[in-house]
């Protein structure tokens, strides 16, 4: 299971990876794993706001229809209109690739109560 | 309620296998190993192997075998010669669906059963409660061990396994030298077997099959590789409101023979014509995988009914599935739209099924 260090993560799997006051997410390995055949994402609408917790994106494999949820407050500042034509970039490089969306945040108070890696590790085990 | 399940005789092979084991028709039933897509590819392509023991298996015998089941299902057991198989439906007295089945005719006056997991109490209370002293009915879905062999390399894989014996032709059933019942029959559209043999020597058999080459497919690859024929499931597609007429399984309904339970209505149906219509629907163009219960909109917007059932065809990549519409809306090439989350996604009418395998 790979879970990388430099990145946040969720109780209900997405990871953000922060760089200024630009968060990107995704879904985790473990939660592509749980997924499986991603066929279908749907992305948020640009200059949406957003708070930590809200339904944002779906991301659908054969059987289930998934929301993924915005990890903190923000902006919806850019969408990966990859994994729209591709949605397996979901499921072969949930770390890269198969990002989802980038927020511009609010308040980055909130991303410091996210999980770190070892946290989610111990969460999913 | 876990502590309710039902267990397959096969369970322990499908947990080796990295099975997901999830709930269903109150079993405990693995809906996928790696990926459905992977999974429906393989029984497309090559050839893949289901657990189908939650299925029910019935054995009616007697004097009136033929005569009382006649009166209990909607086709014809009359134009079956002993190894022969037809796809049936018993009805309620409305004509709406109890349940679709495989009758075989493994004998004069003896007939084979296979019924569907969810149905197999109800089943066998509406045979029981109809019998005639003339027939003996058996529940023996405990027994048997089911598998199904299904895709292009079906039957070199029967010859590897089971050397020097015959596959039945389409639909027939034979007895192995083994005692395995073999019948010619599937619910993915590809040629392939349904394999029954005693509880306890299932996993030997799986595995037996496994080696040949077949891969491990779940409940998930089973319902997408079934919609793409259009093969209704029931408690979705059918149910004690719809009548077969409705579902477009008039083919399977021979109201030349004497009466049976629900004629009447499918009588005056198909006279009148239902006033609706278990029709098939494409996207045309691309849109999130419709599901089972999704609106159903004509051109202009307006709600008309919802999916039954609906999923990713993973052989056409695109979303298709089936809903009860009023007539007017059925003609293929109507244009209808799929309310997905609140958004609507054009579709239009085809005539099933939606995918042809290559024969």
């Amino acid at each position: 299971m790979n879970i990388p260090t430099d990145l946040r993560y969720c109780s209900s799997h997405e990871w953000l990876r922060l760089d200024g006051d630009i968060a990107t997410v995704g879904i985790s390995d473990h939660a592509q794993e749980e997924l499986t055949d991603v066929v279908f994402v749907e992305l948020p609408a640009l200059e949406r706001a957003v708070d930590a917790g809200d339904p944002t994106a779906v991301v659908e494999s054969v059987k289930a229809a998934s929301d993924i949820y915005a990890p903190v407050g923000g902006e919806v500042v850019e969408v990966n209109p990859e994994v729209e034509a591709d949605p397996s970039l979901v499921n072969t490089d949930p770390y890269g690739k198969g990002w989802i969306f980038k927020l511009r945040i609010k308040n980055p108070a909130e991303v410091s109560s996210l999980m770190d890696a070892a946290a989610y590790q111990a969460h999913i085990s | 309620m876990t502590s309710d399940l039902k267990h397959s005789p096969l369970e322990a092979a499908h947990q080796a296998l990295g099975a997901r084991l999830v709930p269903f028709a109150g079993w405990n039933m693995p809906v996928q190993y790696s990926s459905i897509i992977d999974e429906h590819t393989a029984v497309r392509s090559k050839v893949g192997i289901f657990d189908i023991s939650h299925m029910g298996q019935f054995l009616v015998s007697g004097s009136a075998a033929e005569a009382w089941l006649n009166r209990m299902f909607t086709n014809n057991l009359a134009r079956l010669a002993p190894g022969q198989g037809q796809y049936t439906i018993m009805l309620n007295e409305n004509g709406g669906v109890i349940d679709d089945l495989i009758a075989y005719r493994t004998g004069e006056s003896d007939f084979f059963l296979v019924v569907n997991a969810s149905m197999i109490d109800e089943d066998f209370f509406w045979l029981a409660s109809h019998q005639d002293e003339q027939a003996t009915l058996r529940n023996e879905s405990d027994l048997w061990a089911g598998m199904a062999i299904q895709g292009p390399l079906a039957a070199e894989i029967f010859a590897k396994v089971c050397p020097g014996e015959m596959l039945p032709a389409r639909n027939g059933i034979a007895t192995t030298a083994s005692g395995a019942i073999v019948c010619r029959t599937g619910y993915t559209g590809e040629d392939g077997f349904e394999f029954f043999c005693p509880a306890a020597e299932g996993i030997a058999w799986w595995e037996k099959f496994l080696a040949a080459g077949a891969a491990p497919c779940g409940l998930g690859a089973r319902d997408t590789l079934r919609l793409e024929m259009g093969y209704p499931l029931n408690g979705s597609d059918l149910s004690p409101e719809r009548t077969p007429i409705e579902a477009g399984l008039g083919f399977f309904c021979d109201l030349e023979k004497p009466d049976f339970i629900g004629r009447e209505t499918l009588a005056r149906q198909k006279t009148d014509g239902p006033s609706m219509r278990l029709t098939a629907l494409q996207y045309t163009g691309k849109g999130p995988p419709p599901r089972a219960h999704y609106p159903v909109a004509n051109a202009a917007g307006q709600v008309i009914g919802e999916l039954a059932s609906g999923v990713l065809s993973p052989s056409l990549m695109t979303g298709i599935g089936m809903a009860y519409l009023p007539t007017e809306y059925s003609k293929p090439e109507t244009e209808l739209q799929i309310d997905v989350r609140g958004r609507l996604f054009p579709a239009e009418v085809v005539k099933k099924p939606f995918y042809k395998p290559a024969k």
